[in-house]
């Protein structure tokens, strides 16, 4: 439970971190929390030989509202998210997932930026960002690119990310006023991975879907956008023949493995139930809301 | 800073715990745990899972309760750190906590104790006691294998409920 030998820097900028992760090369990662990271290299699943610390770097602990769009700091942590005045007001959905993110103390550590960025199928935050649309800010050797939550993900661990990119933070959509959300996890016990989750972000007119999106946690090598399910309870009340056809739908997108959360079939069953659980306590919050 | 440094390069590090400064000379890959217990002597803190899962390295930094086992020492410089040493008073009066965990026998083997109270004194300060279900979620970051739950809920009750006196 040592992790490999490595050295370690701290830079104070974000050009400084890049300059470091560009001449460092392959063997360069960064480092945010490490709640993700450290536990990986004490495994020796992960064996960089040079570990940047972002602790250090001005400027990525801000949470700040654009109007449109809020953009938060890739080292902003889940207990910031939490404890965030204008997030509970504007995108309360962003409390109810950090809420459900491993426990208080890793909360207390564990970063936003850190829990998108990796790759790993099991966070919960990377399906919160296809459901909310949001944009990954990433700053590289070249300079900075937006890439969309939805094309970042290309396997577990495999992202968009190019070689001495950092990402720093996040772009995120602001749903109007009224709008109703719910993020239900399936999990075995505090602190556990989803065996199934589901993000849902909807939009009542005169009492039917006017909006909907829906992403999925932990039931595929990256999160999903649901899409299909999404288009199918648009214009309903969210009867529930709709609401049986729109879980359907998710389910049919899922790859979940078998592993100690249960049978593919069972997680991937759990996915349409959560689905359908957090589309109808989305719609009672939206009647709510709004 | 040099292009590159050697992985072996030892840091040299100032830990301030328990309002004392300690300068160290460490492995880049020492954590905190590992730095106050093996190079501090400060076994309070204890090794449990070592990975982030049971709660019993559980510290204060910057006031904050965190894994001292997913925090590399180097990272930990300048902040302020206490452990469960640093809780009583100086003439050795035990933290209100502490008494409490006594009081209602919130342990059997004592292992997970000192991260359960130091996680509990932060339980009580963020205010998250108002029932015992919140006092239960908030405490869910910090395992006992013994079971001594309900006495552990009820110290932290008692804690929260003498500060609001």
């Amino acid at each position: 439970m040592i992790p490999g030998p490595f050295a370690y820097y701290r830079p104070s900028s974000v050009a400084e971190a890049v300059g470091l992760l560009v001449r460092l090369g392959d063997e360069a990662r960064p480092l945010a929390g490490g709640h993700s990271l450290i536990p990986m290299m004490k495994l020796r699943m992960a064996t960089p030989e040079h570990l940047v610390d972002l602790a250090g770097v001005a400027g990525l602990k801000e949470i700040r509202d654009n109007g449109a769009t809020i953009t938060i700091g890739a080292t902003v942590t889940q207990a910031e998210l939490i404890n965030s005045e204008l997030l509970l007001r504007r995108l309360p959905i962003l409390r109810e997932t950090a809420l459900q993110v491993a426990d208080p103390q890793i909360r207390s550590k564990g970063t936003l930026g850190g829990n998108v960025a990796n790759g790993d199928p099991g966070n919960d935050m990377p399906a919160l960002m296809h459901c909310l649309n949001a944009t990954y800010l990433l700053e590289g050797p070249a300079g900075s690119r937006l890439v969309p939550a939805r094309d970042y993900y290309q396997g577990a661990y495999f992202t968009a990310l190019g070689q001495g990119e950092l990402l720093t933070g996040v772009s995120i959509p602001v749903p109007p006023l009224g709008h109703g959300y719910a993020y239900e996890k399936l999990k075995r016990k505090i602190g556990d991975y989803a065996t199934a989750a589901a993000a849902v972000v909807l939009t009542l007119v005169d009492g039917r879907v006017a909006t909907a999106s829906i992403a999925l946690t932990n039931v595929a090598a990256t999160p999903l956008f649901a899409e299909a399910a999404g288009a199918i309870v648009l214009g309903s009340t969210l009867d529930a023949a709709t609401v049986k056809r729109a879980a359907a739908a998710a389910k049919a997108i899922t790859d979940p493995a078998t592993d100690g959360r249960g049978t593919a079939e069972y997680r991937r069953e759990m996915t349409g139930v959560m689905v359908s659980r957090a589309l109808m306590k989305a719609a009672a919050r939206a009647r709510i809301g709004g | 800073m040099p292009d590159t440094l050697p992985p072996e390069t030892p840091l040299l590090v100032t830990l301030r715990v328990n309002e004392h400064d300690h300068p160290l000379a460490l492995d880049p890959r020492t954590t905190l745990l590992d730095a106050l217990r093996e190079h501090l002597g400060l076994t309070g803190t204890k090794v449990g899972c070592n990975h982030g899962t049971c709660g019993a390295c559980t510290v204060h930094i910057d006031g904050r309760r965190q894994l001292a086992c997913l925090v590399l020492a180097a990272a930990a410089q300048g902040r302020d750190i206490r452990t469960i040493e640093g809780l009583s008073d100086a003439d050795g009066a035990l933290h209100p906590m502490q008494a409490a965990f006594v009081a209602h026998d919130a342990l059997q083997c004592g292992y997970c104790t000192p991260g359960q109270i130091m996680s509990a004194v932060a339980c009580v300060t963020e205010g998250h006691t108002r029932t015992d279900a919140e006092i239960r979620e908030y405490m869910s970051g910090n395992l006992c294998r013994c079971g001594a739950y309900p006495n552990i809920v009820a110290a932290v009750r008692d804690v929260a409920q003498q500060k609001a006196a």
